[in-house]
């Protein structure tokens, strides 16, 4: 298994205190909380620094940490020495139960064995928790509906009380007309029950991948295109991409920028289907083009337009 | 793709929409809280129940994240409930503007 090195993980050295090691944890921990940040592998990096807190938080599973020595690197090929954990007592699971589920190996071979067995007796029977997790799926799935696959790692307590980490993949069916932010229930695939007790539910919640052209508004979906200073002016039927196939667009002659067409009904699909706007955009021709060059300066010294008019500076 | 492998069914799960409510005790269920750290929320006006008082509470749907985040704010960050209160605000004056 790899190494962790937990002291690099949050940016202290060795030697730092206790309190220093608070500090650069509650520093880390909002600008990674999944919550809160937008930083791209912020779940990650979180993760990480709750399990390097875990350890340097605690004076004792520190001092055993740092009984392996500093000579090893991160990520290098790490086995527990044979006399480990002798003359340490790990008091205390991870508290709380939920939040710091899915350690390291790392983490688990060195502390794991700490953890004492939950629940109690067998006559114990509850309910198992529900698991809440994200799912991306593209704006097209909304459209069509679709079936995908989703990779969830899902805690789990062994009758002997170790908490860990199993993959599983579900695929589940997107229906059609879904919109971002949507949670879909999944009865029973939830943590499962302890004793007799049923399986929890698990919570999907709906998130689109961003895509190249769409951005998306509840159930209205806005697509930006560039137009030819002549189709704008002209006015053109231009041939534009839908998340539901391309189509014909009439633009209608003397369109600025920054023009909204709004495609009723061409939005996400539902009882009322949301609609599809178009924000038309101007591209001008690179005036190194020489013919271009003629025409623009034709225009200029031809057309009578002052775009600045109504600012009164004459 | 279509491989019947076992364990490869299709879920079909259930969808809500944005005005379904739930209720106190499956808010608290989903999000493995007690009944107190709700009515904390409540009070903090991080949740905003309909139906008057506690037995007929009913939550919108979102109110499971917001749930969710309150609580982890607090455990992973050792911010108060006004603190979470506090995020939670900007978190949703964020979205806002994004929106725009």
């Amino acid at each position: 298994m790899e190494y962790k090195d937990y002291y690099q993980i949050m940016g202290v050295e060795r030697d730092a205190t206790q309190d220093e090691i608070k500090r650069a944890y509650r520093k880390l921990a909002r600008k990674y909380h999944p919550d809160v940040s937008k930083e791209a592998d912020a779940e990650l990096k979180f993760k990480e620094l709750g399990e390097a807190n875990e350890v340097l938080k605690d004076p004792e599973k520190r001092a055993a940490y740092d009984q392996l020595g500093s000579n090893w690197n991160a990520q290098q090929d790490f086995r527990p020495p044979p006399d480990w954990g002798t003359g340490f007592e790990f008091r205390g699971a991870p508290q709380g139960g939920g939040g710091h589920d899915g350690f390291s190996d790392f983490f688990e071979s060195l502390f794991g064995q700490a953890r004492g067995p939950v629940g109690g007796g067998r006559s114990f029977h509850m309910q198992g928790e529900d698991h809440h997790a994200k799912i991306l799926i593209d704006l097209e799935d909304s459209y069509q509906g679709a079936s995908r696959s989703i990779s969830l790692q899902m805690p789990e307590v062994t009758p002997d009380g170790h908490v860990v980490t199993r993959n599983r993949t579900l695929k589940v069916s997107i229906p059609k007309g879904i919109r971002q932010g949507q949670q879909i229930r999944l009865g029973g695939q939830g943590a499962k029950g302890q004793g007799r007790g049923s399986a929890g539910d698990l919570y999907l919640e709906v998130e689109f991948n961003p895509h190249r052209f769409y951005h998306v508004e509840g159930a209205d979906v806005y697509l930006d295109v560039p137009l030819a200073p002549w189709e704008a002016a002209l006015g053109a039927s231009v041939k534009v991409p839908t998340p539901s196939g391309a189509i014909d667009l009439k633009v209608p002659a003397n369109s600025q920028a920054g023009k909204k067409l709004r495609l009723k009904g061409r939005g996400i699909p539902a009882k009322t289907p949301g609609d599809l706007y178009v924000v038309l955009q101007i591209v001008l021709p690179s005036s190194d083009d020489e013919k271009a060059r003629n025409i623009y300066q034709r225009m200029r010294d031809e057309v009578e337009f002052n775009p600045r008019a109504t600012m009164e500076v004459a | 793709m279509n491989s019947k492998r076992k364990g490869e069914r299709t879920l079909i799960g259930h969808v809500f929409e944005e005005n379904d409510v739930i209720t106190l005790a499956d808010l608290c269920r989903s999000c493995t809280v007690k009944t107190e750290t709700v009515t904390l929320l409540v009070s903090e006006g991080i949740l905003d129940p309909v139906g008057g008082d506690v037995e007929h509470w009913q939550f919108s749907i979102s109110s499971i994240r917001r749930v969710r985040t309150a609580v982890h704010l607090q455990r992973d960050l050792g911010v108060n409930l006004a603190g979470a209160a506090l995020a939670l605000e900007l978190l949703d004056q964020i979205a806002e503007l994004k929106r725009r």
